[in-house]
């Protein structure tokens, strides 16, 4: 930061100004679109696959997978994305696939950037489980500030719009589609899994990464990998098909469900080990990763944030 | 961003001669701080003064989580360090703690509540009066010392308040470690409503009742603060007591 703002004053005043239009061609030829296509997985089913990246000024927070199910009476929404743009972007292209209406928007989770693009479906009944209706409602604001920091313009005009109808678990039909809801946790305190019975696609939501590590600041470990045991009981069911993670590929089989309880098994017994040792929080930060996740997309910063997260009550249960 | 210059700062005092690599340390601040005159005014006072790389203070680049920042202050490769200052230029309260490692090293763990983007540093007098001053960025997105507190939000802490957990390391790459938790809110008093609540001072005593070391502690100490502290040699328990600002005193023994 520092070194820019040297720069910016020592620098003649030219150079200045070529930097500025450098700077806003770049956002122009931008011009904040997610490019957003969407992938069907047959019967109704579409998905829009994210980037495995952290937030930034270039991917504008599509980090996320969202999608929608063409329902007889309507299209369910599932997620809205990391911002108002994405959320008028992703409804764009819905209008290009089907001219049914919005039947309803679900957020799986409190997270924002499954969220943030509630906005732009404010015409749409919006629902989530009860605890998701909580946690954006305490924590949406913080959530969008975050990410206004992170990704800038491409946030431009995006509020919280919280849900405004509470789902519980269990087999719906929902516009015409049978539905099965799971109203799991770990990942968050209220993580919603949907079930298309119909296409034998799974909505896992973020208690699925696929090829990248997963994220934990509101993470309950064991309740997490409880969840993912339910999860992969499904995935062994005759009708299923496909796995959408919250973040990353589409899977055919269990494999990314082992990939996140892998991750998360040796996160909880790596900062165990570490507390009972009696590291302090900056030499568990140094640690290195092992050769099994070194190679997985953020994995160095997210394993950095979950020692932040998780670390304090590994530590306390050492120092009983 | 911060690091070419340091590495330009450090390749330059190595092509330069001694003499001028010496006048560089002793007047520019290696951190490039704006606030650092004030910083010297404040803690140093006139006192002979030296930037040293001796005095490692160790935290991560960027904090995750601005409320609990871990800080690893490392001043054990200089000789006699009397007392330890630790700082934080942008901080809204700028003093973290002080302590005086008697029969310890001059070594401690801990984390700090950092509002924005600052250096956080250790200055350690040695006994022959001379501040030799270290430290490090820590980028931040802030909130740390104006938000409230977790406890503020739940009555637990108040009836836990000042109980401590700890453990000493007798054996393994740790030995002669001593790592403690104490229940506190640490409020800083900048959120509206809640006063100024925090610890205050820390001493560590031997099973013989030698002190092993004295600590200060200040607002931007973390809440339910962690400490570790090198010990050296275990030799029986160490017992751990202190108050905070409104005189409530607690006593603990950490087992052997």
């Amino acid at each position: 930061m520092k070194t820019t703002i040297f720069v910016v004053f020592a620098a003649p005043l030219r150079l200045c100004i070529s930097l500025l239009l450098l700077t806003t061609f770049a956002a122009l030829a931008a011009d904040y679109d997610y490019h957003l296509n969407p992938r069907s997985l047959g019967q109704d089913v579409h998905v829009f696959i994210g980037l495995t990246e952290d937030f930034s000024t270039s991917n504008g927070g599509n980090i996320v997978n969202t999608g929608f199910i063409v329902a007889p009476r309507g299209v369910i929404v599932i997620d809205s994305g990391p911002s108002k743009r994405y959320g008028e972007q992703m409804r764009a292209a819905i209008a290009k696939i089907t001219t049914q209406p919005l039947a309803l928007l679900i957020n799986t989770h409190h997270h924002p950037d499954h969220f943030l693009g509630n906005q732009s479906f404010a015409d749409t009944p919006i629902a989530a489980l009860a605890g998701t209706r909580q946690g954006i409602a305490a924590e949406g604001n913080a959530f969008a500030e975050n990410l206004y920091r992170l990704t800038g313009d491409w946030m431009k005009g995006t509020e919280v719009l919280a849900p405004s109808q509470t789902l519980a678990a269990g087999t719906v039909e929902i516009a015409g589609r049978r539905l099965r809801l799971l109203g799991l946790d770990g990942h968050t305190g209220a993580d919603l899994a949907l079930y298309d019975e119909t296409s034998g696609v799974l909505f896992a939501g973020d208690l699925v990464f696929n090829g990248r590590a997963p994220t934990t600041p509101h993470a309950e470990v064991d309740h997490w990998l409880a969840a993912l045991d339910q999860l992969e009981a499904i995935t062994r069911e005759p009708g299923f098909k496909l796995l959408v993670p919250g973040h990353g590929e589409v899977a055919r089989d269990a494999t990314p469900i082992k990939q996140t309880r892998a991750w998360l098994n040796w996160l909880r017994q790596t900062l165990r080990d570490a507390a009972a040792a009696g590291l302090d929080m900056n030499e568990v930060l140094a640690r290195p990763l092992p050769a099994e996740f070194a190679n997985l997309p953020v994995a160095a910063s997210e394993y950095r944030r979950s020692v932040g997260h998780l670390f304090p009550a590994a530590e306390q249960e050492a120092l009983k | 961003m911060r690091f070419p210059l340091t590495i330009a700062a450090i390749a330059l005092a190595v092509l330069m001669s001694s003499a001028a690599a010496a006048a560089l340390q002793e007047s520019g601040d290696p951190l490039g701080s704006a606030r650092w005159a004030d910083m010297e005014k404040t803690f140093i006072a006139g006192a002979p003064m030296r930037f040293d790389p001796r005095v490692k203070v160790i935290a991560p680049l960027t904090a995750e989580n601005p409320m609990q920042v871990p800080v690893t202050v490392d001043a054990t490769a200089l000789e006699n360090v009397v007392e330890v200052i630790v700082f934080a230029d942008f901080n809204p309260i700028v003093q973290i703690l002080r302590f005086y490692p008697e029969a310890t090293g001059a070594y401690l763990g801990f984390r700090v509540k950092l509002q924005q983007s600052t250096p956080v540093r250790a200055a350690a007098r040695t006994a022959d009066g001379v501040w030799h001053v270290g430290g490090t960025w820590v980028n931040t997105v802030g909130g740390g010392c104006t938000a409230p507190s977790a406890a503020a939000g739940s009555p637990i802490w108040q009836q836990r308040l000042n109980e401590v957990s700890g453990r000493q390391w007798s054996e393994g790459a740790q030995s002669g470690r001593v790592r403690l938790r104490i229940v506190h809110p640490m409020d800083t008093g900048l959120v509206a409503g809640t006063p100024a609540f925090h610890l205050e001072e820390i001493n560590f005593t031997n099973a013989s009742g030698q002190r092993l070391m004295r600590l200060q502690t200040f607002e931007p100490v973390a809440e339910n603060p962690v400490f570790t502290l090198n010990r050296g040699e275990i030799a029986g328990e160490v017992e751990a007591s202190g108050r905070d600002n409104n005189g409530n005193a607690f006593r603990a023994r950490i087992a052997p």
